[in-house]
């Protein structure tokens, strides 16, 4: 610890932009962290720009989310956006026990800056399975999959559907083909695709599979990081690192870094999932 | 240490530049805390719910995009504290998003030009 402090307690009630201070009020640390999460947040909006911007073009024949995303763990039957619904909440649980972190810092409780850490590695972890456990399913697909015509026109079957009629197909558009002879003619010429990849899908155009990829991986990528910064933190809070030093700004700052990746989610499960 | 005008509690960082940060702690905070979840609870909830009435789908862009700003200036504010940061460190981070707002608003305006890329014939 340097003996020479680069702000004084006496320069503190000073103008702002007078010197020997911060004029932003934080610590080089805390800033630093700020202006990263900035250009991060920047590279957030441009993949849901692009993501807006290629779901407004073909939004004709775009999947609609809630008939995509109906699976909830060791639970039978379709429940659109339950599982999805459901991680946005422990991802906010998640938060707040960050936040209860941090403010057990203020108190300089090192115990409770323990136990609301761990809280939030475990909420952490569970979001980051739970990716995982989407990715899968969205990769498997269902049984029967999909029809791919030679000029990409996508076909799915109308069985699970909510409100489709039984032994339809359901067009490129959301309509319906009911008529025999017609859903054969598309049963001769396409072929079948089951899962997803980020060639094509069997939920619709193949845009849909790439961004799904992309960003819920991006995002599920800052999540994964954070929990390991946090387990790292953690270890410091458990090894008293913090009580020694003398305060937990540490902690605040990957706090700060746990929230934006909340608050990313919030976006992307918005634009994703909802719109 | 104080001067005349004020107590004033905070730490020294102990990193190189060894700082002095200003601390200043709300015994609320706490309720404060756990009021923004119950609101952020209580708006996905709307939102979901709201995913599965029949409104017409430009309507719902609009309240979907007004919720998600609304739970974002909440996790802003009072998660990441930037309610209680000096003014300067606020504006610093929020003006260069209403620009990009700016920016993907003149994006989806001006970017209709995709149609042009279905008759290139080497793509």
């Amino acid at each position: 610890m340097s003996a020479e402090a680069t702000q004084t307690k006496e320069n503190s009630s000073k103008s702002i932009w007078g010197g020997g201070r911060s004029p932003y009020n934080v610590s080089w640390g805390k800033m630093y962290m700020w202006f990263f999460l900035v250009s991060d947040a920047f590279t957030f909006s441009s993949l849901l720009t692009a993501y807006g911007f290629m779901r407004h073009r073909f939004t004709e024949v775009w999947p609609k989310a809630q008939e995509v995303f109906t699976h909830f763990p060791f639970v039978e039957g379709h429940l659109p956006l339950a599982y999805v619904g459901l991680m946005t909440f422990i991802l906010i649980m998640s938060s707040v026990t960050m936040v209860l972190a941090v403010d057990a810092g203020h108190r300089r409780n090192n115990k409770a800056v323990a136990v609301w850490m761990f809280f939030t590695i475990i909420g952490g972890f569970t979001f980051v399975g739970s990716q995982a456990w989407e990715w899968y399913h969205f990769i498997e697909g269902t049984e029967k999959g999909a029809l791919i015509m030679p000029n990409g026109d996508h076909y799915r079957f109308s069985e699970g559907v909510h409100g489709a009629p039984k032994d339809a197909l359901i067009a490129p558009n959301h309509t319906f083909v009911t008529d025999a002879v017609q859903i054969a003619k598309i049963e001769k010429e396409a072929r079948p695709v089951h899962g997803a990849n980020l060639t094509e899908n069997e939920y619709g155009h193949p845009l849909f599979g790439d961004f799904f990829f992309f960003i819920t991986g991006f995002h599920g990528f800052h999540v994964f990081s954070g929990v390991v910064i946090n387990i790292i933190i953690y270890l410091n809070i458990l090894g008293g690192v913090y009580t020694r030093r003398g305060h937990y700004e540490q902690v605040e700052k990957v706090g700060l870094y746990w929230h934006f990746v909340d608050l990313v989610w919030v976006f992307v499960f918005t634009f994703f999932y909802l719109i | 240490m104080a001067d005349n005008k004020h107590e004033v509690h905070g730490y020294y960082t102990g990193d190189i530049h060894n700082q002095f940060v200003e601390e200043h702690y709300d015994p609320k905070n706490r309720s404060v805390i756990w009021r923004t979840f119950w609101i952020l609870l209580i708006i996905t909830l709307l939102e979901v719910g709201i995913a599965f009435t029949g409104i017409a789908q430009d309507i719902l862009i609009v309240i979907f995009i007004s919720l998600t700003i609304v739970k974002a200036y909440f996790i802003v504010a009072y998660f990441m504290h930037l309610k209680h940061e000096a003014y300067t460190l606020v504006y610093s981070i929020i003006l260069p998003f209403v620009l990009i707002v700016y920016l993907i608003t003149l994006a989806l305006c001006e970017g209709n030009y995709t149609h042009l890329w279905d008759h290139v014939p080497f793509l």
